[in-house]
Protein backbone atom coordinates (compact mmCIF):
# COMPACT_ATOMS: atom_id res chain seq x y z
CA UNK A 1 0.00 0.00 0.00
CA UNK A 2 1.11 3.69 -0.95
CA UNK A 3 2.23 5.83 1.85
CA UNK A 4 -0.78 8.51 3.01
CA UNK A 5 -1.64 10.81 -0.28
CA UNK A 6 -0.86 13.97 0.55
CA UNK A 7 -3.14 16.72 0.88
CA UNK A 8 -2.56 18.38 -2.74
CA UNK A 9 -2.54 14.56 -3.87
CA UNK A 10 -5.94 14.21 -2.75
CA UNK A 11 -7.33 17.85 -4.46
CA UNK A 12 -5.34 16.50 -7.74
CA UNK A 13 -7.16 13.23 -7.35
CA UNK A 14 -10.58 14.53 -6.69
CA UNK A 15 -10.42 16.72 -10.05
CA UNK A 16 -9.00 13.93 -12.07
CA UNK A 17 -5.72 14.91 -12.09
CA UNK A 18 -4.17 12.30 -10.71
CA UNK A 19 -2.93 10.70 -13.73
CA UNK A 20 -1.43 7.71 -13.40
CA UNK A 21 -1.61 7.91 -9.64
CA UNK A 22 -5.46 7.61 -9.65
CA UNK A 23 -5.62 3.99 -8.88
CA UNK A 24 -2.91 3.54 -5.74
CA UNK A 25 -4.95 6.50 -4.63
CA UNK A 26 -8.44 5.07 -4.82
CA UNK A 27 -6.91 1.63 -3.43
CA UNK A 28 -5.06 3.67 -0.18
CA UNK A 29 -8.27 6.17 0.21
CA UNK A 30 -10.38 3.42 0.42
CA UNK A 31 -8.26 1.28 3.45
CA UNK A 32 -7.11 3.84 5.20
CA UNK A 33 -9.36 5.33 7.69
CA UNK A 34 -7.46 8.31 8.38
CA UNK A 35 -7.08 9.49 4.83
CA UNK A 36 -11.02 8.19 3.97
CA UNK A 37 -12.06 10.75 6.42
CA UNK A 38 -9.80 13.49 5.14
CA UNK A 39 -10.74 12.85 1.94
CA UNK A 40 -14.68 12.89 2.80
CA UNK A 41 -13.99 16.35 4.29
CA UNK A 42 -12.21 17.48 0.62
CA UNK A 43 -15.32 16.47 -0.96
CA UNK A 44 -17.78 17.91 1.32
CA UNK A 45 -15.82 21.41 1.00
CA UNK A 46 -15.68 21.27 -2.73
CA UNK A 47 -19.19 20.31 -3.15
CA UNK A 48 -20.14 23.32 -0.73
CA UNK A 49 -18.69 25.64 -3.05
CA UNK A 50 -20.78 24.94 -5.74
CA UNK A 51 -23.57 26.79 -3.39
CA UNK A 52 -21.70 29.97 -4.69
CA UNK A 53 -24.45 31.99 -5.89
CA UNK A 54 -24.76 33.49 -9.68
CA UNK A 55 -27.46 35.77 -10.03
CA UNK A 56 -30.20 34.90 -12.41
CA UNK A 57 -30.16 36.47 -15.79
CA UNK A 58 -34.12 37.28 -17.02
CA UNK A 59 -35.65 35.27 -19.63
CA UNK A 60 -35.14 37.71 -22.08
CA UNK A 61 -30.80 37.84 -21.21
CA UNK A 62 -29.71 37.40 -24.91
CA UNK A 63 -31.96 39.92 -26.13
CA UNK A 64 -30.64 42.21 -23.90
CA UNK A 65 -26.75 41.72 -24.64
CA UNK A 66 -27.60 41.51 -28.30
CA UNK A 67 -29.30 45.22 -27.82
CA UNK A 68 -26.06 46.70 -25.89
CA UNK A 69 -23.55 45.01 -28.46
CA UNK A 70 -25.27 45.39 -32.10
CA UNK A 71 -24.58 49.29 -32.29
CA UNK A 72 -21.18 49.00 -31.26
CA UNK A 73 -20.56 45.80 -33.22
CA UNK A 74 -21.67 47.87 -35.97
CA UNK A 75 -19.62 50.60 -35.60
CA UNK A 76 -16.44 48.79 -34.95
CA UNK A 77 -17.63 46.28 -38.25
CA UNK A 78 -18.10 50.12 -40.32
CA UNK A 79 -14.43 51.03 -39.31
CA UNK A 80 -12.73 47.12 -39.99
CA UNK A 81 -14.62 46.54 -42.93
CA UNK A 82 -12.65 49.76 -45.28
CA UNK A 83 -9.74 48.98 -43.92
CA UNK A 84 -7.50 51.39 -41.79
CA UNK A 85 -5.14 52.47 -44.53
CA UNK A 86 -7.56 54.34 -46.34
CA UNK A 87 -9.75 56.02 -44.02
CA UNK A 88 -6.39 57.19 -41.95
CA UNK A 89 -5.49 58.36 -45.31
CA UNK A 90 -8.70 60.26 -45.48
CA UNK A 91 -8.29 61.42 -41.83
CA UNK A 92 -5.15 62.97 -42.69
CA UNK A 93 -6.12 64.42 -45.81
CA UNK A 94 -9.21 65.95 -43.55
CA UNK A 95 -6.70 67.38 -41.67
CA UNK A 96 -4.30 68.74 -43.82
CA UNK A 97 -7.47 70.61 -45.17
CA UNK A 98 -8.59 71.71 -41.76
CA UNK A 99 -4.92 72.78 -40.58
CA UNK A 100 -5.20 74.88 -43.79
CA UNK A 101 -8.20 76.11 -43.44
CA UNK A 102 -8.07 77.84 -39.87
CA UNK A 103 -4.24 78.59 -40.28
CA UNK A 104 -5.42 80.62 -43.45
CA UNK A 105 -8.07 82.25 -40.84
CA UNK A 106 -5.21 83.60 -38.69
CA UNK A 107 -3.86 86.08 -41.31
CA UNK A 108 -6.95 86.36 -43.63
CA UNK A 109 -8.65 89.93 -43.27
CA UNK A 110 -12.10 89.89 -42.85
CA UNK A 111 -13.06 91.03 -46.59
CA UNK A 112 -16.66 89.09 -46.43
CA UNK A 113 -19.51 90.22 -44.91
CA UNK A 114 -19.68 89.91 -41.00
CA UNK A 115 -22.68 87.14 -41.31
CA UNK A 116 -20.92 85.04 -43.97
CA UNK A 117 -17.98 84.78 -41.63
CA UNK A 118 -19.78 83.93 -38.73
CA UNK A 119 -21.61 81.07 -40.84
CA UNK A 120 -17.72 79.72 -42.11
CA UNK A 121 -16.34 79.62 -38.51
CA UNK A 122 -19.49 77.73 -37.84
CA UNK A 123 -19.00 75.31 -40.45
CA UNK A 124 -15.38 74.89 -39.72
CA UNK A 125 -15.66 74.66 -36.20
CA UNK A 126 -18.11 71.67 -37.17
CA UNK A 127 -15.47 69.73 -39.68
CA UNK A 128 -12.97 70.15 -37.05
CA UNK A 129 -15.07 68.63 -34.09
CA UNK A 130 -16.12 66.07 -36.47
CA UNK A 131 -12.62 65.04 -37.23
CA UNK A 132 -11.17 65.38 -34.03
CA UNK A 133 -13.76 63.06 -32.61
CA UNK A 134 -13.19 60.65 -35.48
CA UNK A 135 -9.26 60.78 -34.60
CA UNK A 136 -10.05 60.64 -30.50
CA UNK A 137 -12.45 57.42 -31.69
CA UNK A 138 -9.43 55.56 -33.57
CA UNK A 139 -7.29 55.93 -30.92
CA UNK A 140 -9.31 55.30 -28.74
CA UNK A 141 -9.52 51.48 -29.98
CA UNK A 142 -5.79 51.31 -30.52
CA UNK A 143 -5.71 52.18 -26.57
CA UNK A 144 -8.55 50.16 -25.59
CA UNK A 145 -6.99 46.83 -27.64
CA UNK A 146 -3.81 46.94 -25.46
CA UNK A 147 -4.87 47.79 -22.26
CA UNK A 148 -7.36 44.67 -22.74
CA UNK A 149 -4.40 42.68 -24.63
CA UNK A 150 -4.38 39.17 -23.16
CA UNK A 151 -0.66 38.76 -21.36
CA UNK A 152 1.53 37.03 -23.71
CA UNK A 153 1.60 33.29 -22.45
CA UNK A 154 5.27 31.91 -23.23
CA UNK A 155 6.46 34.08 -26.03
CA UNK A 156 5.33 37.75 -27.46
CA UNK A 157 2.19 39.27 -28.91
CA UNK A 158 1.72 40.77 -31.95
CA UNK A 159 1.22 44.29 -31.97
CA UNK A 160 2.38 45.29 -35.21
CA UNK A 161 -1.26 46.14 -36.08
CA UNK A 162 -1.60 48.47 -33.25
CA UNK A 163 1.54 49.34 -33.99
CA UNK A 164 1.58 50.80 -37.36
CA UNK A 165 -1.93 51.86 -36.61
CA UNK A 166 -0.67 54.49 -33.57
CA UNK A 167 2.27 55.56 -36.42
CA UNK A 168 -0.96 56.82 -39.15
CA UNK A 169 -2.53 58.08 -35.99
CA UNK A 170 0.84 60.27 -34.91
CA UNK A 171 0.59 62.71 -38.48
CA UNK A 172 -3.20 63.54 -37.82
CA UNK A 173 -3.15 63.89 -34.16
CA UNK A 174 0.19 66.48 -34.86
CA UNK A 175 -1.94 68.54 -37.04
CA UNK A 176 -5.04 68.62 -35.24
CA UNK A 177 -2.77 69.31 -31.63
CA UNK A 178 -1.29 72.16 -34.10
CA UNK A 179 -4.36 73.46 -35.42
CA UNK A 180 -5.95 73.49 -31.86
CA UNK A 181 -3.10 75.10 -30.52
CA UNK A 182 -3.35 77.91 -33.44
CA UNK A 183 -6.71 78.43 -32.90
CA UNK A 184 -5.93 79.28 -29.06
CA UNK A 185 -7.83 75.88 -27.75
CA UNK A 186 -5.65 75.00 -24.81
CA UNK A 187 -7.58 71.82 -23.73
CA UNK A 188 -7.60 70.71 -26.98
CA UNK A 189 -3.85 70.88 -27.42
CA UNK A 190 -2.92 69.44 -24.33
CA UNK A 191 -4.80 66.30 -24.31
CA UNK A 192 -3.67 65.77 -28.34
CA UNK A 193 -0.25 66.81 -26.76
CA UNK A 194 -0.60 63.96 -24.21
CA UNK A 195 -2.16 61.36 -26.85
CA UNK A 196 0.99 62.31 -28.84
CA UNK A 197 3.53 60.67 -26.41
CA UNK A 198 1.97 57.43 -25.63
CA UNK A 199 1.30 57.20 -29.76
CA UNK A 200 4.53 57.81 -30.12
CA UNK A 201 5.42 55.32 -27.31
CA UNK A 202 3.18 52.70 -29.40
CA UNK A 203 4.87 53.44 -32.49
CA UNK A 204 7.70 53.05 -31.39
CA UNK A 205 7.43 49.81 -29.93
CA UNK A 206 8.52 46.48 -31.70
CA UNK A 207 5.97 44.66 -33.51
CA UNK A 208 6.12 41.90 -30.98
CA UNK A 209 6.33 42.20 -27.78
CA UNK A 210 7.14 40.47 -24.31
CA UNK A 211 4.72 40.78 -21.72
CA UNK A 212 7.11 43.06 -19.85
CA UNK A 213 6.94 45.53 -22.80
CA UNK A 214 3.26 44.98 -22.65
CA UNK A 215 2.99 45.68 -19.13
CA UNK A 216 5.05 48.84 -19.59
CA UNK A 217 3.20 50.30 -22.59
CA UNK A 218 0.17 49.42 -20.28
CA UNK A 219 1.58 51.43 -17.58
CA UNK A 220 2.12 53.82 -19.72
CA UNK A 221 -1.67 54.40 -20.68
CA UNK A 222 -2.84 53.68 -17.59
CA UNK A 223 -0.59 56.54 -15.81
CA UNK A 224 -1.41 59.13 -17.44
CA UNK A 225 -4.90 58.30 -17.23
CA UNK A 226 -5.35 58.47 -21.24
CA UNK A 227 -7.68 56.57 -22.29
CA UNK A 228 -10.15 58.06 -19.93
CA UNK A 229 -9.16 61.69 -20.59
CA UNK A 230 -9.96 60.24 -24.47
CA UNK A 231 -13.07 58.91 -23.79
CA UNK A 232 -14.55 61.80 -21.87
CA UNK A 233 -13.10 64.51 -24.05
CA UNK A 234 -14.27 62.08 -27.20
CA UNK A 235 -17.83 61.82 -26.18
CA UNK A 236 -17.80 65.48 -25.31
CA UNK A 237 -16.40 66.30 -28.78
CA UNK A 238 -19.30 64.07 -30.53
CA UNK A 239 -21.99 65.93 -28.24
CA UNK A 240 -20.91 69.17 -29.79
CA UNK A 241 -20.46 68.30 -33.32
CA UNK A 242 -23.90 67.36 -32.97
CA UNK A 243 -25.39 69.80 -31.41
CA UNK A 244 -23.28 71.93 -33.99
CA UNK A 245 -24.83 69.97 -37.16
CA UNK A 246 -28.50 70.13 -35.30
CA UNK A 247 -28.45 74.18 -35.13
CA UNK B 1 -23.14 23.22 -30.00
CA UNK B 2 -20.10 23.05 -31.21
CA UNK B 3 -20.61 21.82 -35.30
CA UNK B 4 -23.28 24.89 -34.94
CA UNK B 5 -21.09 27.43 -33.76
CA UNK B 6 -18.57 26.58 -36.19
CA UNK B 7 -21.63 27.12 -38.99
CA UNK B 8 -22.18 30.75 -37.81
CA UNK B 9 -18.44 31.61 -37.12
CA UNK B 10 -18.31 30.59 -40.66
CA UNK B 11 -21.62 32.81 -41.57
CA UNK B 12 -19.80 35.42 -39.68
CA UNK B 13 -16.38 35.38 -41.15
CA UNK B 14 -18.12 35.52 -45.06
CA UNK B 15 -19.62 38.78 -43.74
CA UNK B 16 -23.06 37.79 -42.12
CA UNK B 17 -22.91 39.70 -38.95
CA UNK B 18 -26.58 38.67 -37.89
CA UNK B 19 -25.07 34.92 -37.41
CA UNK B 20 -23.42 36.48 -34.48
CA UNK B 21 -26.14 36.90 -32.96
CA UNK B 22 -26.49 32.97 -32.69
CA UNK B 23 -23.39 32.75 -31.07
CA UNK B 24 -24.40 35.42 -28.59
CA UNK B 25 -27.64 33.54 -27.46
CA UNK B 26 -25.87 30.33 -27.07
CA UNK B 27 -23.06 31.74 -25.20
CA UNK B 28 -23.76 34.90 -22.88
CA UNK B 29 -25.41 33.02 -19.93
CA UNK B 30 -22.49 30.99 -19.64
CA UNK B 31 -20.11 33.94 -19.95
CA UNK B 32 -21.59 35.92 -17.27
CA UNK B 33 -21.79 33.04 -15.12
CA UNK B 34 -17.59 32.59 -15.65
CA UNK B 35 -17.60 36.35 -15.10
CA UNK B 36 -19.60 36.41 -12.23
CA UNK B 37 -17.66 33.86 -10.50
CA UNK B 38 -14.27 35.55 -11.87
CA UNK B 39 -14.89 39.04 -10.45
CA UNK B 40 -17.57 38.67 -7.93
CA UNK B 41 -19.78 41.94 -9.13
CA UNK B 42 -22.76 41.20 -11.19
CA UNK B 43 -22.10 44.73 -12.69
CA UNK B 44 -18.28 43.81 -13.69
CA UNK B 45 -19.61 40.45 -15.11
CA UNK B 46 -22.24 42.25 -17.90
CA UNK B 47 -18.99 44.35 -18.57
CA UNK B 48 -17.43 41.30 -19.17
CA UNK B 49 -20.15 39.68 -21.28
CA UNK B 50 -20.75 42.82 -23.68
CA UNK B 51 -16.75 43.11 -24.51
CA UNK B 52 -16.04 39.58 -24.20
CA UNK B 53 -18.61 39.64 -27.14
CA UNK B 54 -17.08 42.82 -29.00
CA UNK B 55 -13.66 41.65 -28.54
CA UNK B 56 -14.54 38.44 -30.19
CA UNK B 57 -15.88 39.49 -32.79
CA UNK B 58 -13.60 42.42 -33.81
CA UNK B 59 -10.70 39.21 -33.38
CA UNK B 60 -13.03 36.65 -35.06
CA UNK B 61 -10.39 36.54 -38.18
CA UNK B 62 -7.83 35.38 -35.75
CA UNK B 63 -9.57 32.38 -34.13
CA UNK B 64 -8.75 29.29 -36.14
CA UNK B 65 -11.33 26.77 -34.74
CA UNK B 66 -8.02 24.80 -32.91
CA UNK B 67 -10.08 24.73 -30.22
CA UNK B 68 -13.94 25.47 -30.16
CA UNK B 69 -15.00 29.31 -30.24
CA UNK B 70 -16.55 28.34 -26.81
CA UNK B 71 -13.63 27.90 -25.29
CA UNK B 72 -11.73 30.62 -27.09
CA UNK B 73 -14.46 32.83 -26.18
CA UNK B 74 -14.24 31.57 -22.62
CA UNK B 75 -10.83 32.56 -22.31
CA UNK B 76 -11.54 35.97 -23.87
CA UNK B 77 -13.63 36.51 -21.10
CA UNK B 78 -11.56 35.36 -18.31
CA UNK B 79 -8.83 37.39 -19.47
CA UNK B 80 -10.61 40.51 -19.64
CA UNK B 81 -12.39 39.31 -16.01
CA UNK B 82 -8.45 39.07 -14.98
CA UNK B 83 -8.01 42.79 -16.41
CA UNK B 84 -11.18 44.27 -14.93
CA UNK B 85 -10.26 42.49 -11.21
CA UNK B 86 -6.29 43.31 -11.45
CA UNK B 87 -7.95 46.89 -12.09
CA UNK B 88 -10.56 46.88 -9.46
CA UNK B 89 -7.29 46.04 -6.45
CA UNK B 90 -5.97 49.18 -7.77
CA UNK B 91 -9.33 51.15 -7.28
CA UNK B 92 -10.65 48.95 -4.24
CA UNK B 93 -14.34 48.61 -3.64
CA UNK B 94 -16.99 45.51 -2.39
CA UNK B 95 -15.84 43.18 -4.71
CA UNK B 96 -18.63 40.55 -3.72
CA UNK B 97 -21.95 42.04 -5.26
CA UNK B 98 -24.22 42.39 -2.30
CA UNK B 99 -27.14 42.74 -4.48
CA UNK B 100 -27.01 38.77 -5.02
CA UNK B 101 -28.85 37.68 -1.20
CA UNK B 102 -27.40 33.95 -0.68
CA UNK B 103 -30.32 31.68 -1.07
CA UNK B 104 -32.45 33.59 -3.36
CA UNK B 105 -31.58 31.00 -6.01
CA UNK B 106 -34.36 27.94 -6.41
CA UNK B 107 -31.84 25.20 -7.23
CA UNK B 108 -29.29 25.10 -3.76
CA UNK B 109 -26.80 22.26 -4.33
CA UNK B 110 -25.71 22.80 -0.71
CA UNK B 111 -29.08 21.95 0.47
CA UNK B 112 -29.47 19.03 -2.49
CA UNK B 113 -25.88 17.78 -0.68
CA UNK B 114 -27.17 17.99 2.99
CA UNK B 115 -30.18 16.97 2.52
CA UNK B 116 -33.48 15.99 0.86
CA UNK B 117 -35.50 18.36 2.91
CA UNK B 118 -33.77 20.96 4.77
CA UNK B 119 -35.14 22.42 7.83
CA UNK B 120 -34.67 26.24 8.12
CA UNK B 121 -31.63 25.52 10.46
CA UNK B 122 -30.03 23.94 7.34
CA UNK B 123 -31.28 26.95 5.17
CA UNK B 124 -29.60 29.04 7.13
CA UNK B 125 -26.43 27.07 7.68
CA UNK B 126 -26.80 27.30 3.53
CA UNK B 127 -26.86 31.16 3.50
CA UNK B 128 -23.62 31.25 5.76
CA UNK B 129 -21.37 28.48 3.43
CA UNK B 130 -22.39 30.86 0.55
CA UNK B 131 -21.54 33.66 2.37
CA UNK B 132 -18.01 32.09 3.16
CA UNK B 133 -17.71 30.72 -0.05
CA UNK B 134 -17.81 34.46 -1.83
CA UNK B 135 -15.89 35.51 0.83
CA UNK B 136 -13.19 33.35 0.71
CA UNK B 137 -12.50 33.61 -3.15
CA UNK B 138 -12.71 37.33 -2.51
CA UNK B 139 -10.08 36.54 -0.58
CA UNK B 140 -7.70 34.50 -2.79
CA UNK B 141 -4.95 36.30 -4.63
CA UNK B 142 -5.97 36.87 -8.57
CA UNK B 143 -3.76 34.28 -10.24
CA UNK B 144 -5.51 31.67 -7.39
CA UNK B 145 -9.18 32.53 -7.95
CA UNK B 146 -8.58 32.22 -11.96
CA UNK B 147 -7.05 28.94 -11.50
CA UNK B 148 -9.77 27.69 -8.85
CA UNK B 149 -12.51 28.96 -10.58
CA UNK B 150 -11.58 27.52 -14.54
CA UNK B 151 -11.10 24.19 -12.72
CA UNK B 152 -13.95 24.09 -10.39
CA UNK B 153 -16.71 25.30 -12.23
CA UNK B 154 -15.27 25.41 -15.75
CA UNK B 155 -14.04 22.12 -15.63
CA UNK B 156 -10.96 23.35 -17.73
CA UNK B 157 -7.77 20.88 -17.45
CA UNK B 158 -4.56 21.92 -15.53
CA UNK B 159 -3.01 22.37 -18.73
CA UNK B 160 -5.69 24.59 -20.52
CA UNK B 161 -5.58 26.58 -17.44
CA UNK B 162 -1.76 26.87 -17.62
CA UNK B 163 -1.89 27.88 -21.31
CA UNK B 164 -4.61 31.35 -20.27
CA UNK B 165 -2.58 31.93 -17.11
CA UNK B 166 0.98 31.20 -18.58
CA UNK B 167 2.21 29.40 -16.16
CA UNK B 168 3.67 25.73 -15.54
CA UNK B 169 1.93 22.68 -14.84
CA UNK B 170 3.34 23.01 -11.37
CA UNK B 171 2.71 26.13 -10.98
CA UNK B 172 -1.07 25.88 -11.97
CA UNK B 173 -1.49 23.05 -9.93
CA UNK B 174 0.04 25.39 -6.69
CA UNK B 175 -1.84 27.69 -7.21
CA UNK B 176 -5.47 25.44 -7.21
CA UNK B 177 -3.74 23.65 -4.03
CA UNK B 178 -3.48 27.19 -2.24
CA UNK B 179 -7.24 27.99 -3.63
CA UNK B 180 -8.39 24.83 -2.37
CA UNK B 181 -6.67 25.28 1.35
CA UNK B 182 -7.62 28.53 2.07
CA UNK B 183 -11.13 27.23 0.74
CA UNK B 184 -11.22 24.32 3.38
CA UNK B 185 -9.61 26.60 6.25
CA UNK B 186 -12.58 28.46 5.99
CA UNK B 187 -16.02 26.27 4.98
CA UNK B 188 -14.67 22.94 6.95
CA UNK B 189 -16.11 24.12 10.40
CA UNK B 190 -19.43 24.35 8.84
CA UNK B 191 -19.66 21.82 6.55
CA UNK B 192 -18.93 19.13 9.19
Amino acid sequence: MMNHPTEEQLVLYYYGESNQGAADIEAHVSGCEQCRASYKGLQRVLNSVDSFPVPERAPDYENQVWASIEKRMEKRSRWLSFGWRPMLAAAAMVALMVGAFLAGRTWQKPARPIVAATDNRGVRERVLLVAVGDHLERSQMVLVELANAGTPKAGRLDISFERQTAEDLLESNRLYRQTASTNGDVATAALLEELERVLLEIAHSPSEVSGRQLEELRRQIEDRGILFKVKIFGSQVEQSAQSATSL
Amino acid sequence: MEDSDSVAVARVKAGDGDAYRALVDRHSRSVFRLAYRMTGNEQDAEDVVQETFLRAYKQLHRYEARASFGTWLYRIASNYSLDLVRSRKRHPQAAFDESSKPGEEAANPVHAVASDAPGPDRLLLGDEVQRAVASTLDQLSQQERTAFVLRHFEGQSIEEIGSSLGLSGNATKHSIFRAVQKLRRALEPLVT
